[in-house]
């Protein structure tokens, strides 16, 4: 292990990094990895839905909007755990999003012909605590949001 | 792929059974059996089986979204029915329950549906 990664993980915390083609079949992977990654805090079973659930909007939406479906674009997540919180940013290096206000309406979708249904970012700042979106038109949109796993805390409390 | 489409004919309903995970991936797929089974078997009324899914995303919405509007347009009724808590809040969230009504399982919306007809 480098010095440099020692030095992040000395923490009690425990991170991941993930970076994958932006191919649709990517999207299972990636929320598969995501919550096995999050096994170690015991969450329960709809937890561990909300979160692939989140994974798979942001991921999706890297995909069709970000890259336009361009198979070479690359997708970025990770994911951090401290103490019960997991804390998950995914990034593309795509489009943006130029009205971000409006993109966060529930049912707005600007690819209708696609039969989006616009609920990603509702899903998303739904089944997280914390949810916040960066975008910049030209060079990408980076989501970061966070979830309190409460079964530990249920169980040993 | 990691999703199985099940078609039945029942009399003038169709029945569609979906198996594993419905997302942006595996959402064409879908679209495209459902709307030639719709087309091919002149099908008035359409119930979505849900017991083996898996998985569900606002994709899966999309697709259930635009089926609802074929069969609307051809004069037909589409319901679900084996609806699990998670798909349940997803259809809850986006007021899909609004116009999609929900049965227990296939035969009472089957029986249902044969009312209609
Ligand atoms: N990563 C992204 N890059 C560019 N645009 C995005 C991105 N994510 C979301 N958007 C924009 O925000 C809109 C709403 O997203 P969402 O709620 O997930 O709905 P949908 O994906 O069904 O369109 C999208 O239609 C798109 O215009
Ligand atoms: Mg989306």
């Amino acid at each position: 292990m480098s010095e440099k990664l020692e030095q992040i993980s000395d923490h009690d915390g425990n991170f991941m990094t993930l970076q994958f083609a932006s191919r649709s079949e990517n999207e299972a992977f990636a929320r598969v990895a995501v919550a096995a990654f999050v096994t170690q805090l015991d969450p329960t079973m709809d937890e561990l839905t909300d979160l692939k659930t989140v994974v798979s909007e942001a991921v999706t939406n890297c995909i069709i909007h970000g890259y336009d479906n361009d198979p070479n674009g690359v997708v970025t997540i990770t994911a951090r755990i401290e103490e019960e919180i997991v804390t998950i940013t995914i990034e593309d290096k795509g489009n943006g999003i130029e009205d971000l206000e409006l993109a966060k309406q529930p049912l707005y979708t600007s690819k209708p012909e696609l039969e989006r249904s616009g609920m990603g970012f509702t899903i998303m700042e739904n089944f997280m605590d914390e949810f916040e979106v960066v975008s910049n038109l030209g060079s990408g949109t980076h989501i970061r949001m966070k979830k309190r796993i409460e079964s530990k805390k249920a169980l040993y409390n | 792929m990691n999703l199985q489409v099940e078609l039945e004919h029942h009399r003038r309903v169709l029945i569609v059974r979906l198996r594993g995970e419905l997302d942006h991936h595996t959402a064409e797929a879908v679209r495209t059996k459902m709307d030639e089974a719709i087309q091919r078997g002149r099908a008035e009324h359409l119930v979505l089986s849900l017991e083996d899914l898996t998985f569900m995303d606002s994709s899966g919405l999309g697709v259930i979204l635009g089926r609802y509007k074929v069969i609307k347009s051809l004069g037909g009724k589409m319901v679900v029915c084996h609806v699990n808590p998670s798909v349940h809040r997803l259809f809850e969230l986006s007021g899909l329950f609004k116009i999609l009504a929900i049965y227990e399982n296939e035969r009472t919306a089957l029986s249902e549906l044969e009312v209609v007809s």
